[in-house]
């Protein structure tokens, strides 16, 4: 298959509910992926708490290549890629640290905080007259963006700006990074788990746009009862916040979907973390914080989601940012960023982490279940005779309310996000211009040119 | 403990019997994991059991002591357990439809290189015992698939009558990213 032979609608059925294994295991759709989708796409970089002082860095992905998020003199975060202009070794090989410089253990040229190439050894013997410093330093993002201390960034200087790209999907995304008592902001990164899986890495951002379907999949934690009050006797793997809500499924223009809920009119606190009195009654008070602060607008709470292409998130118990890095078609490096109110008491931070700890990730006693799932239904597609067949994206078919942005919302449990998600998909992988990948309706599109 | 430390702990003369007293107990603590007896495991742990793995990080020459590993006590660590939540792992493989782990795995540990570091009161009558080891830990599941985790453990291990019980367990697995989809076998 060459590159100007790709027809989506090849790849693509969303009339009929039907998308190819091929894009789960094809090394040329792959390729086509790390050219044309993460070299435009908005991405998630990392949090500003992870580097709060002057010099500190963190070393980072956009989708297989590394680059660096760092902070200068001026406290002007800055995102490079992670490679030295001469030969291309990496600069900066420390997870995280402070520096002054970042110097190739190559040849030593040395970089600034600002990405400016700064010292060349022999520079006047071998380079006067022939090296242009400014056009030698480290290649920067074409846009970057500061979102309530989240950073993200795309390699394309005409992308939209961040707040177009995330269209309607803002108000979910607020939920994970807003204070539990409905400041805007304040969150703060406690930790980042880095895995590697052998799955396609969609299979992991198709979970988090809503796969509500497969919570059956984690019986096991919500047998035996692992929650925030399991030992208050309360079963499953979380509380039981959402019992009397309304469950949404809602997907935006630009590929984003959620699945979120809203609490009745006449909500009351339920109780929840209620294996520590203390934890207990700090979320009781950031219930009632929120519900004043917010009034009506408190009664949509988060649950999971995925910004287009490989940005997921938890937004609540547990809460983190998780990134999917490809690797190949058939391997995936997993990033899960966790997070807290940065100014919780200290009592709370310990409770949510060990939370965290025991459901999220490769260590996670419910993601463990999901690994599996992904893993071995990678493999089952890779055959010549699975290939022929499509997957199965049927459910709830038609069974959803266009919106005013030009997305949709679902009130069952739907696969409507995937495929709107696999629409968006084919866009970039066509070469589509940014009015058409972030666009539903034409004012929008409007919105997105300017 | 300091080298001289060890060293003099090495020279006593109760070291060499405690020594392979306390490999025994290992051995046969591992032996229980691989032979899927997890109840009877479990009783081998301390009520107040520790049972920590950090993250392992890439710094700079310098900061290995301050920032090489992830702390107990703070953040994100691989596990950061007590006993109640290992047996909860326990149950989970017991339900039968925790897939990550039905089928079992086929698990293999190997463990050498145990020392006592340290011995509270006294190598005479030890009450507890810090010891480190090394592992080598293989997991086959179900056809394809094979992880081999290589590290090395810190062990508290707490006198119970004529054994011992784990108080507290590090385990420094020698990756930064992990290379394995999941850690759903016990170390
Ligand atoms: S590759 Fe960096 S200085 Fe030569
Ligand atoms: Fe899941």
């Amino acid at each position: 298959m060459s590159s100007s032979a790709f027809r989506p609608a090849d790849y693509i059925d969303n009339e009929r509910g039907l998308i190819s294994r091929e894009i789960f295991v094809n090394p040329e759709l792959h390729r086509q992926e790390l050219d044309k989708l993460f070299t435009r796409a908005w991405l998630f970089v990392g949090h500003e708490s992870q580097v709060p002082l002057a010099g500190d860095f963190f070393q980072s992905r956009m989708g297989d290549e590394s680059v660096i998020l760092c902070r200068d003199k001026a406290m002007q975060l800055h995102v490079f890629l992670n490679s030295c202009r001469h030969r291309g070794m990496k600069v900066c090989r420390y997870d995280s640290g402070n520096t002054s410089l970042f110097t190739c253990p190559y040849h030593s040229w040395a970089y600034g905080l600002d990405g400016k190439l700064l010292g060349v050894p022999q520079f006047r013997e071998l380079y006067q007259h022939t090296l242009d410093k400014d056009a030698n330093s480290l290649i920067t993002v074409g846009r970057m963006h500061n979102y309530k201390g989240a950073v993200f960034a795309t390699w394309d200087p005409g992308a939209p700006d961040f707040e177009t790209w995330l269209g309607g999907a803002k108000e979910h995304l607020d939920l994970v990074l807003d204070c539990r008592d409905g400041r805007p902001g304040g969150s703060e990164v406690i930790g980042v788990h880095k895995w590697i899986f052998p799955s396609n890495w969609k299979f992991a951002a198709e979970n988090f746009l809503g796969d509500t379907y497969h919570n059956i999949s984690h019986r096991s934690v919500d047998l035996i009862g692992i929650g925030p009050s399991a030992r208050a006797g309360v079963t499953g793997r979380r509380d039981n916040e959402m019992d009397k809500a309304k469950h949404i499924w809602a997907g935006f223009p630009a590929g984003h979907g959620v699945h979120s809920a809203i609490l009745p009119e006449d909500n009351e606190y339920i109780p929840s973390f209620m294996n520590d009195p203390e934890v207990e009654e700090y979320f009781r008070h950031c219930f009632y914080e929120r519900k004043r602060r917010m009034g009506e607008k408190s009664r949509l709470i988060p649950f999971t989601g995925n910004l287009f292409p490989n940005i997921s998130f938890h937004g609540r118990q547990p809460r983190n940012l998780c990134n999917w890095h490809p690797h190949s078609p058939t391997e995936t490096e997993g990033w899960r960023f966790f997070l807290v109110d940065a100014d919780a008491p200290a009592v709370v931070k310990d409770f949510l982490r060990r939370y965290y700890m025991r459901y999220s990730g490769p260590a996670g006693m419910t993601e463990q279940d999901d690994m599996e799932n992904w893993l071995y239904a990678t493999a089952a597609s890779r055959g010549a005779i699975a290939r022929r067949h499509p997957f199965n994206y049927q459910q709830s078919l038609g069974k959803w309310d266009v919106t005013a942005e030009g997305g949709h919302n679902s009130w069952q449990v739907s696969e409507q996000n995937p495929r709107n998600y696999y629409r968006v998909w084919a866009e970039f992988l066509n070469g589509s211009p940014w009015d058409v990948l972030v666009g539903g309706d034409p004012s929008y599109r409007q919105q997105a040119a300017q | 403990m300091s080298e001289t430390l060890e060293r003099r702990l090495a020279t006593h003369p109760r070291y060499a019997a405690l020594q392979a007293e306390v490999a025994e107990f290992l051995f046969h603590e591992v032996e229980l994991i691989d032979d899927r007896r997890y109840d009877e495991w479990l009783a081998l742990l301390a009520e107040d059991l520790v049972y920590f793995m950090p993250q392992r990080m890439n710094v700079k020459f310098g900061e290995h002591a301050a920032r090489e590993n992830t702390r107990a006590g703070t953040g994100i660590s691989w596990f950061e357990e007590d006993k109640w939540t290992l047996g909860k792992r326990v149950a989970q493989i017991q339900t039968g439809v925790h897939y990550a782990e039905e089928p079992l795995s086929r698990v293999c540990h190997m463990l050498s290189n145990v020392r006592i570091t340290a011995a509270v009161p006294s190598l005479d009558d030890p009450a507890e015992v810090t010891v480190s080891s090394r592992f080598l830990v293989y997991q086959n599941r179900v056809e394809y698939e094979n992880y081999t985790f290589i590290g090395k453990r810190h062990d508290v291990l707490r006198r119970h009558g004529d054994s011992w019980l784990v108080a507290r367990r590090e385990i420094l697995l020698d990756q930064t990213v992990l290379l394995a989809k999941n850690l759903s076998i016990f170390f």
